[in-house]
């Protein structure tokens, strides 16, 4: 593992599978579209809000697998120290917001046809509202010291006690009453959506996991730029 | 095809569920292309001057 830890053979190996994962995103998004929109059947409770389940409950799902990635960054930041990691957990954060915005933004749109409301102060969408305000408070805090250093093991220090959030956020369908449903996909014993609705959901899915892949390999590129570029400026005598 | 549009009256919110979702991962994408094509021409224009960055960083070590 370490083998990739190494900047130039990491970025190496992610621009070779860049162009088959824009390819992946391309095609899975295409194809979820069109089975989202034209080949699944209406609900035969929520009609045609249930299309919007689609592009909704992958966001959420990304949401939280982007902070999962942020967090192992940033324990392998914490223990190894290596620079890489720091760049994989800044590039994350952007990423996760997105996706956690994706999330809030469809879910009200579902939420106002079908629940009436287009919020609700409950602990699912609580919980996923303060996974943005962690996304946020990670960047604002690995950019606010002079010293990278510095800012990314505070960035890191705040992404895994973060963590504590996943499980809350996941399990809050369980623990608390909430006008969310409970999981229906991911649960024991098995899902309880039909498969004409969940082959589109799952394809779906992973062209978001093919869209995050490709941001976040490009992420990387970009803040290994950036650092090289203030390595020079401050070695330069008249910077 | 007007049918489809109208998704059984409630367009106005599936279709922008859609736009928002698909906006903003296009924009996520475009962000981190233009942000990380920048970054590598800047550093590439000054090792074309001929200040190369990653020599300057020799000495520090790569972990790993």
């Amino acid at each position: 593992m370490h083998r990739f830890a190494n900047p130039t053979r990491f970025l190496r190996l992610a621009n070779a599978v860049l162009p088959w994962l824009g390819a992946a995103a391309v095609l899975l998004l295409g194809v979820g579209l069109w089975m989202a929109l034209l080949r699944s059947p209406a609900d035969y409770q929520q009609g045609e809000t249930v299309r919007i389940m689609y592009v909704h409950v992958p966001a959420a799902w990304l949401a939280m697998a982007v902070y999962s990635t942020l967090a192992i960054a940033s324990a392998a930041f914490l223990i190894w120290k290596h620079p890489l990691a720091d760049l994989a957990a800044r590039a994350a954060s952007p990423i996760g917001a997105a996706f956690t915005v994706v999330a809030l933004a469809t879910g009200a749109l579902w939420g106002q046809p079908m629940w009436g409301t287009w919020w609700v102060w409950d602990a699912r969408l609580t919980s996923v509202l303060v996974l943005l305000f962690l996304y946020l408070g990670h960047i604002a805090l690995t950019n606010a010291f002079d010293d990278p250093e510095r800012g990314g093991r505070a960035g890191a220090v705040l992404a895994l006690v973060g963590v504590v959030n996943l499980p809350i956020i996941k399990f809050s369908v369980d623990w608390w009453n909430t006008l969310h449903q409970p999981a229906s996909v991911l649960r024991m014993g098995g899902s309880t959506i039909d498969p004409a609705m969940l082959t589109p959901l799952f394809v779906m899915a992973g062209g978001y996991v093919a869209v995050f892949a490709v941001a976040l390999i490009l992420r990387i590129r970009a803040l290994y730029a950036e650092r090289r570029l203030r390595q020079l400026r401050l070695s330069l005598p008249d910077a | 095809m007007s049918e489809f549009f109208a998704m059984g009256g409630y367009a106005a919110f599936v279709w922008p569920s859609y736009g928002i979702a698909f906006g903003v991962m296009a924009g996520l994408l475009v962000w981190a292309w233009t942000s990380a094509r920048n970054g590598e021409a800047e550093v590439e224009r000054l090792r074309a001057a001929g200040i190369d960055p990653r020599r300057r960083q020799a000495g520090e070590g790569v972990q790993g």
